[in-house]
């Protein structure tokens, strides 16, 4: 959090919206999302399992799979260019060049039948013109580069040769080799040992500050937010409840939503950055996520909202500026604030 | 490596003398011998003959002299002759081995070069006309006996060209390859269809990993996608499949052969059965059956050419 963050926005995201058009109905899995990465910047996405950040981030690199899904509204611009807007051709230029990502899965994420080295040039010799070679030379370099040990014996190897974070470092390796401007990270320590996580995280951090790149991060865990984000967006059933800095928002969660993930979390181990290797899970909140295809005409926290009101289950809250720098959709967000810290 | 490949081997080995056994018993099982056949269907009637003839070729003997008889002179390469044309077994068996031969590569070539990118097609462009239409395509060949379908081209022949195709041994081999495609098809029809749904299905199975979603995530195209990324993994179950059908060919071969008049070995083997040519049916049959565990065995180790995480270990 103290490394240099450039002022220029490198992504800005506006009233994203994406629906699954089911048999169940319409899932509104994203709804009117916004918001903006700056060069060397990382945003966090929090939320419970379900809340829509995954579809988020495959939305940002238009890979819904379609049908049902399909984002219906919105704007992603990438240094000014607007990626729905692309024709396919177009964005296939995009990704993995200006805009990367990496999943939660190391395990599956990797072509099996392909060597590391091989899957790590693919993306040099789509979009840097490289020759074969050049590109698994390069390949190589970029396995050194996020401390893979014997480089060239591990770019022979397939995935099932290497360790769960040996194969998250392959992937990194492969969504950096282009150097993009933004670098999406979906949950991607979920699936590592505690060790491995702190490792990985750090890798990640260390390559942006290098490279200036912008990072998405999408996690389960307030511990790696406190770590590494530099502003917090978190969501609920599709939707942004609040944003803030990291540390305005572990010090004054302004929704209710917020403060019960935060629950009884000693706050001040996070103001104070707990290290990654403290895991700091979100706290279970009584009640259920409404289902997305069925939601409720108020606000959709309301079924397990503590400060919940008529006003509430009547009319879906505002989005709005309740602090400086810090935004939240909640009737009642000064009852929230009013949690002990 | 080793160790699997000699565990193989006698793995092979013990199928082969279970087949041995099989057919032998079965053969024994089947009403009447070659003298019954001769004397109910030539009008003989010397019961002395028909004695002398049993005797000479030695069926008044115990079934498990008979078995060891056979089976030693077949580990000497002795195949003993042909109780009708009293030829070497062997001279009848080899001339017509070529023919079937090609006409089952044929097949299951064709099979595979059609099977697999219909099945991909099909996958790629699933519930679609297109797909719909091939899945159509595939179904018809799953249930479509091939000498229905044989006969079918043949009174297609007749009634276009008021001529059906004859096989001619004194034609070019070229001429000879395009007399076989008609009956290869009808054979190979069957395989293709099963190939090309299990392609499809394979191919959906695939294209839903997560690593597919990767390739597109680096910019990969949908054909790269396709063929690159996903056909590579969906083939490894096709090829099994592959090695199974091509024991499934021989029937389909056997009735192919019958209704085109093609002299190879499958109509041979039907021919053999019927005047109960004991050498001929069990050595027949024992080469079929030894050249489909080595195909079986060739599929197995083309899997872990294909895929990494299949490694022989001893
Ligand atoms: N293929 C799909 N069809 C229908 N609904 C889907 C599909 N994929 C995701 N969803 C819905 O979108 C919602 C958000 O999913 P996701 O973004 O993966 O959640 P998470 O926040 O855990 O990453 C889920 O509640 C799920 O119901
Ligand atoms: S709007 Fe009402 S129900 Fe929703 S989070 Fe705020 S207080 Fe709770
Ligand atoms: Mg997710």
């Amino acid at each position: 959090m103290d490394q240099q963050v450039n002022t220029q926005d490198v992504l800005k995201v506006n009233g994203l919206t994406t629906y699954f058009f089911t048999r169940r109905g319409v899932v509104k899995a994203v709804d009117d999302v916004s918001f903006t990465v700056r060069a060397g910047e990382t945003l966090a996405i929090v939320g419970e399992s379900g809340c829509g950040k995954s579809i988020t981030a495959l939305s940002l690199m238009r890979l819904i799979p379609s049908p049902p899904g399909r984002t219906i509204a919105g704007t992603v611009m990438l240094d000014g260019t607007d990626l729905l807007q692309l024709s396919e051709p177009k964005m296939r230029q995009m990704r993995g060049n200006k805009i990367s990502m990496i999943f939660q899965e190391p395990m599956t994420a990797l072509n099996p039948l392909l060597t590391i080295g091989r899957q790590v040039a693919e993306t040099l010799i789509l979009h840097q013109n490289m020759s074969r070679q050049a590109a698994q030379a390069r390949a190589v370099e970029m396995l050194k580069f996020v401390k893979i040990p014997e480089a060239e014996q591990r770019a022979r190897e397939y995935p099932h040769q290497l360790s769960g974070g040996m194969r998250q470092r392959a992937m990194i390796a492969m969504a950096l080799a282009c150097n993009p401007r933004v670098l999406i990270c979906d949950e991607p320590t979920t699936a590592l040992d505690v060790t491995i996580q702190a490792q990985i995280l750090e890798l990640i951090v260390e390559l942006q500050r290098n490279f200036g790149t912008a990072v998405i991060l999408i996690t389960h865990d307030l511990g790696v937010v406190a770590e590494t984000a530099h502003r917090v967006i978190v969501m609920y059933a599709g939707r942004k409840v609040e944003e803030a800095s990291a540390e305005e928002l572990f010090h004054r969660p302004l929704h209710p939503y917020m403060n019960g993930l935060l629950g009884s979390i000693p706050r001040v181990g996070l103001t104070k950055r707990a290290t990654a290797s403290e895991h700091v899970a979100l706290q279970e909140i009584p009640g259920i996520v409404p289902a997305l295809n069925d939601l409720p005409i108020g606000c959709a926290f309301a079924p397990r909202c503590p400060n919940a009101g008529d006003k509430c289950r009547a009319a879906i809250p505002p989005f709005e500026e309740k602090l400086p720098g810090h935004f939240a959709a909640c009737w009642h967000s000064d009852v929230g604030a009013k949690v002990p810290t | 490596m080793g160790s699997y490949l000699i565990r193989r081997i006698l793995l092979m080995l013990l199928t082969l003398f279970g087949v041995s056994v099989l057919i032998f018993t079965l053969l024994r099982l089947v009403p009447g011998n070659i003298a019954d056949i001769l004397f109910d269907a030539a009008g003989m009637i010397d019961p002395v003959e028909k004695q002398k003839i049993i005797r000479e070729l030695g069926l008044d003997q115990p079934l498990v002299v008979q078995y060891m008889q056979w089976i030693s002179g077949l580990l000497r390469g002795d195949l003993g002759f042909s109780y009708i044309s009293e030829k070497p077994t062997i001279d009848e068996i080899a001339p017509r081995i070529p023919i079937t031969a090609s006409l089952a590569a044929m097949a299951l070539t064709l099979s595979v070069i059609t099977g697999v990118p219909l099945g991909v097609i099909s996958a790629v462009r699933q519930n679609t006309k297109l797909d719909y239409a091939l899945r159509v395509f595939s179904l018809s060949g799953l249930s479509l006996p091939s000498f229905w379908l044989g006969l079918l081209i043949l009174m297609g022949f007749v009634h276009w060209f008021g001529t059906i195709p004859i096989y001619d041994r004194n034609n070019t081999p070229l001429e000879q390859l395009a007399f076989m495609l008609v009956p290869a098809m009808a054979v190979g029809y069957r395989a293709s269809a099963l190939i090309m749904r299990l392609t499809r299905s394979s191919m959906l199975e695939v294209l839903r990993q997560d690593y597919i979603r990767t390739a597109r995530s680096k910019g990969v195209s949908d054909t790269g996608v396709n063929y690159d990324h996903a056909l590579r993994n969906a083939v490894v179950p096709v090829i099994t499949i592959i090695g199974i059908e091509a024991a499934f060919l021989i029937g389909g071969l056997i009735v192919t052969e019958t209704v085109f008049n093609i002299p190879g070995v499958a109509r041979f083997l039907v021919e053999a059965i019927r005047m109960r040519d004991y050498p001929i049916v069990q050595n027949l049959v024992m080469f079929i059956a030894f050249s489909v565990v080595t195909i079986n065995l060739l599929v197995d180790l083309a899997y872990s050419l294909i895929d990494p995480r299949i490694r022989i270990t001893d």
